[in-house]
């Protein structure tokens, strides 16, 4: 673990994007989500057009495309459930490569492939130029319910103290000559998970205990105004503001 | 360290940090943990509760911030009643740091989380960073505002969630077994930490030996009531009534032997 609230998917770094404020780079990328899911399928150069828009972002964030695409991976499931829409959804047939596929099925995979790809490249921009405490900052900024907020945050802190209590449990459960080979030993796993619930509920009422005695009356103090200027909106508004235009070009050509 | 001298401007408070009187306490369950505890702390006044376990410790503590109601009796905190209305008062006044820093420590960072007793009276902007590096100061632990708790080590963690009641200017600060889970030298350090510390304390402890260093005066909680209450050293070296709390000094400790800082 690397200091700071370092994950996976972040990048550390001192791009314009990086700078920008958080909410403003959460409000693009939903914008620009939008803009794209509702560009017609049969428009094709506009979905290459906006995988430019966002090769242009990744340019001025200085994110190289490997890391880009490496992170793209977690896409699979999506690319396997489009691959089988041509074989599965009904309607006129036609040959590729010898096999039969259908028509309606194969724009449906394209689709769900071309959509799907832009969301995610576009929220692994997101992640890689925004730190996960900013990402929270940014959506309370935007009125996000509290709770879901503090969830959220909870998890980040609390993500680290319930794994190394698993893999506590684990290791006394190993000391103990148990070994998981197969459906025999679900029982006792299912038992620890049970445990391992009930002392995380059990901190969270301790935690809770704490955040009382220091003054939570069920709204967390704001610390960090994260705040924009026009500027920053602006810039962070070219995206799907291009995206737009991009879109309603589409739709009449 | 001398208890604190009383400038003209705490003259009007000079009411003792805590005053508990009478207090009485049953769970809903019906389990009675207190029986009409009283116990006065003077401001500036470092006391020890010592007790076994299942005396009533942690009942006690969680009546001393309103979390729990008293069934009967009352405590006062610097002359104010511990009632519903007082509640965000009281809080502020009394800063109980936990057994469990992991349980304390809920905010992303070190800074948010010292932050986070100030912000929640009200507090913003330079002052409120003025005050979390104040507080982060007294502890020593300055340098890592931006860390995330669960980066630093577990003597640090405890530093950290000193600091976050520090923050909040408490009238007085609870310790729930301070000592619990420290080498000797994190153990050392928040030793030296705490008698720096221009604030009145109240440490509940079975770590007797910590009691002696740190605290002057001590009492005995069992069974619900205040079983003893004098100088650390005197209740410590007084077998009988050691032996009729379950309380025990570690193998080879004499607390006849160490002589006390005077108080």
């Amino acid at each position: 673990m690397g200091a700071g609230h370092a994950h996976k998917l972040y990048r550390h770094g001192h791009s314009p994007v990086h700078r920008l404020p958080p909410h403003c780079k959460l409000a693009a990328v939903f914008g620009f989500v939008l803009v794209v899911v509702s560009t017609p399928r049969e428009a094709m150069w506009a979905f290459g057009l906006y995988a430019a828009l966002l090769a242009a972002v990744a340019a001025v964030a200085r994110i190289p495309a490997g890391f880009l695409l490496k992170r793209l991976v977690i896409e699979v499931p999506f690319v396997a459930f489009a691959l089988l829409m041509p074989f599965v959804v009904p309607g006129e047939q036609t040959t590729v490569l010898g096999v039969s596929v259908s028509v309606p099925g194969l724009w449906g995979a394209w689709n769900v492939l071309a959509k799907a790809t832009l969301g995610v490249a576009a929220s692994v921009l997101l992640a890689s130029t925004t730190e996960l405490r900013a990402v929270l900052l940014g959506l309370q900024r935007l009125k996000l319910p509290p709770l879901l907020v503090q969830i959220a945050s909870f998890m980040i802190r609390y993500g680290d103290v319930i794994t190394d209590e698993m893999r506590r449990m684990s290791i006394a459960r190993r000391s103990r000559g148990f070994e998981a080979r197969g459906v025999r030993q679900w029982g006792v796993l299912a038992t620890s998970m049970g445990a391992l619930f009930i002392r995380s509920y059990e901190r969270g009422e301790r935690v809770h205990l704490a955040m009382v005695s220091r003054g939570y009356a069920g709204t967390m103090p704001v610390m960090d105004e994260v705040t924009a200027d026009r500027t920053q909106w602006a810039y962070a508004a070219a995206l799907p503001v291009l995206a737009l235009a991009v879109c309603l070009l589409g739709w009449t050509l | 360290m001398d208890p604190v001298t009383l400038s003209p401007k705490d003259a009007r408070t000079a009411a003792p940090s805590l005053d508990v009187s009478g207090l009485a306490y049953a769970y809903p369950d019906g389990h009675q943990a207190l029986f009409g505890v009283n116990l006065t702390v003077g401001r500036g006044e470092r006391v020890a509760v010592l007790g076994p376990n299942g005396a009533g410790k942690t009942t006690l503590v969680l009546h001393l911030n309103g979390i729990l109601e008293a069934g009967s009796g009352s405590v006062h905190v610097a002359g104010l009643p511990v009632a519903k209305r007082n509640l965000a008062e009281i809080r502020r006044r009394v800063g109980i740091v936990f057994q469990d820093p992991d349980d304390q420590l809920f905010m992303p960072t070190v800074r948010e989380d010292v932050a986070f007793g100030p912000a929640a009276s009200g507090l913003r902007g330079p002052e409120l960073e003025e005050r979390v590096l104040r507080a982060l100061k007294q502890v020593g632990m300055e340098e890592y505002v931006g860390r995330p708790p669960h980066h630093l080590s577990f003597g640090q963690r405890r530093r950290v969630a000193v600091a976050t009641v520090l923050a909040m200017e408490p009238e007085i600060l609870v310790l729930d077994e301070p000592s619990s889970n420290l080498d000797p030298a994190s153990r050392r350090e928040l030793a030296d930490i705490l008698r720096s510390l221009d604030v009145t304390v109240l440490m509940v402890t079975h770590d007797l030996p910590y009691a002696l260093e740190l605290c002057p005066r001590a009492v005995i909680l069992s069974e619900g009531v205040v079983a003893a209450d004098g100088r650390t050293q005197e209740l410590l070296c007084d077998e009988e009534l050691m032996r009729a709390h379950r309380l025990e000094l570690p193998f080879g400790f004499d607390p006849r032997s160490v002589t006390v800082p005077s108080p």
